[in-house]
């Protein structure tokens, strides 16, 4: 029989408060598994956000003793070796309430990316021949496995010193569409990545991969953009 | 906000961008009295060589050699992200760092070492 | 920062790097048995050399300079963008003429 942990979990909204509450240790156990007990068993108002609870979904991020993680795929043992648990919502996004944070600033950066696919054939045409070595679609696969779980963009200072700032996973993903053969974004995708809040503002302080629960590199991502647009701005491609 | 310690940002690499922009910083202060202290040799050799002498305290030269080690760290702190952002991307960042921090103390060291 | 001026802050940052290595191997030649004025005035005295060097590290350094601050304000003092962007200008020309104030001191005068 393991021992209990003190676990100490945000309550409220902005302008809450971390309240400590006894959870049993069991063996692998998740941190979503603590928050969820806690729910269960001790506070029923208690509201997070998960679905899957195998880390597809990308939805139950916390900060979890002072670092961003997926909740559903960190074990207790792991992050908590003195027994000590501190669970809040995600950093850089406004809290709605206890664990849960409003996700839309970070989808709408999606948007401002263009991080959405624009396609070139119609459904009358054949499908495009992808060739998995090619170096563009090696690109692609180093960057696509995103889940959108919001963790790099709660772990970047660049995006808490700076509202506008597009932040890790958004621009990343504009970086697997320009590299995406298929895509017909183009030159629109890089002017919209090197304005104010582009991938320009990015200070390679590398928190997003180092954080990155599915071990992607946004930093390197972002670098290719840097480079890319540099080069279309050199062409007169785009304007800043 | 929420009042909490952020702990990734005890990170190498984030001390690294936090050394590069503080030098940063601190060179963009330290250059316009740089420029006012070379502009003394308007009014003749003799302004600048009593300023000159005025820096020959120990304090002055401390100072100086903390100049040096700003001067260095900057240059290489900005080398590599030079190198992040041009080049294919290499693991290793952390050691960089180090690596680049330490070569510039050792100058300022040996900058120190001799002018006193 | 948008690209413009992330392209002048690191092609500034490239044309700076070995003029700072230039820099750094003076001031250890400069200082190797004290420094006086007479030593620097003759190394520096009309010398297209010196003065072509000196010109190009102020005006790199004082875009270069410029645009950092900028990104310091925005993210560290949350200025606007304009306001920044005018105190950044005002900076880097107050760099840039005391820079050359400095380089016609030791070249011209």
């Amino acid at each position: 029989m393991l021992g209990d942990l003190s676990v100490s979990l945000w309550r409220g909204g902005e302008d809450g408060r971390y309240e400590t509450y006894n959870v049993p240790q069991r063996a692998s156990q998740t941190v979503l598994d603590v928050v969820t007990f806690v729910q269960r068993h001790i506070d029923p108002t208690l509201s997070y956000r998960f679905a899957c609870r195998v880390g597809v979904c990308g939805s139950c991020a916390m900060t979890v003793n002072g670092r961003p993680r997926w909740t559903c795929r960190t074990h207790v043992a792991k992050v908590a070796g003195s027994g000590r648990l501190e669970i809040g919502p995600l950093e850089n996004l406004p809290v709605i309430k206890d664990l849960t944070t409003d996700m839309q600033p970070f989808f709408e950066k999606w948007q401002q990316a263009q991080g959405v696919f624009a396609p070139t054939k119609t459904r009358h045409d054949e499908i495009e021949q992808i060739r998995p070595d090619s170096p563009a679609r090696r690109l692609v696969d180093a960057a696509i496995e995103c889940i959108n779980c919001g963790v790099c963009y709660a772990a970047c200072d660049t995006v808490r010193w700076n509202a506008d700032y597009l932040g890790p996973a958004a621009l990343t993903r504009a970086w697997t569409l320009d590299n995406d053969e298929r895509d017909a974004g183009g030159t629109a995708r890089l002017q919209a990545v090197s304005a104010a809040g582009g991938c320009h503002a990015c200070h390679s302080h590398q928190s997003c991969q180092e954080l990155c629960p599915q071990a992607l590199n946004p930093t390197a991502a972002i670098a290719g953009l840097k480079r890319r647009t540099t080069a279309a701005y050199l062409k007169g491609e785009i304007k800043a | 906000m929420i009042a909490r310690a952020i702990k990734h940002r005890g990170s190498a690499l984030w001390i690294a961008a936090l050394v590069h922009r503080l030098s940063g910083l601190a060179l963009a202060i330290f250059l316009p009295l740089h420029f006012l202290a070379l502009g003394l040799a308007i009014d003749g050799e003799a302004k600048l060589e009593s300023f000159l002498r005025w820096t020959d305290q120990p304090l002055v030269k401390f100072a100086e050699g903390g100049l040096v080690f700003l001067l260095a760290v900057h240059l290489l702190g900005g080398l590599r992200v030079l190198v992040i952002e041009n080049l294919d991307w290499h693991d290793g960042q952390k050691q960089l760092a180090t690596l680049a921090a330490a070569v510039s103390a050792i100058i300022a060291f040996i900058f120190l070492a001799r002018v006193f | 920062m948008n690209v413009r001026l992330y392209v002048w802050q690191r092609a500034t940052a490239a044309l700076i790097a070995p003029l700072v290595l230039v820099h750094i191997a003076v001031i250890f030649y400069a200082t190797r048995s004290g420094m006086t004025a007479a030593d620097i005035l003759s190394r520096t005295h009309n010398s297209i050399v010196w003065a072509s060097y000196y010109g190009l590290f102020v005006a790199a350094a004082s875009i270069h300079a410029s645009i950092g601050v900028r990104n310091v304000l925005t993210e560290w003092v949350s200025l606007h963008d304009r306001r920044a962007g005018l105190f950044a200008i005002v900076f880097g020309l107050l760099l840039a003429a005391l820079g050359v104030r400095a380089v016609y001191a030791v070249v011209l005068s």
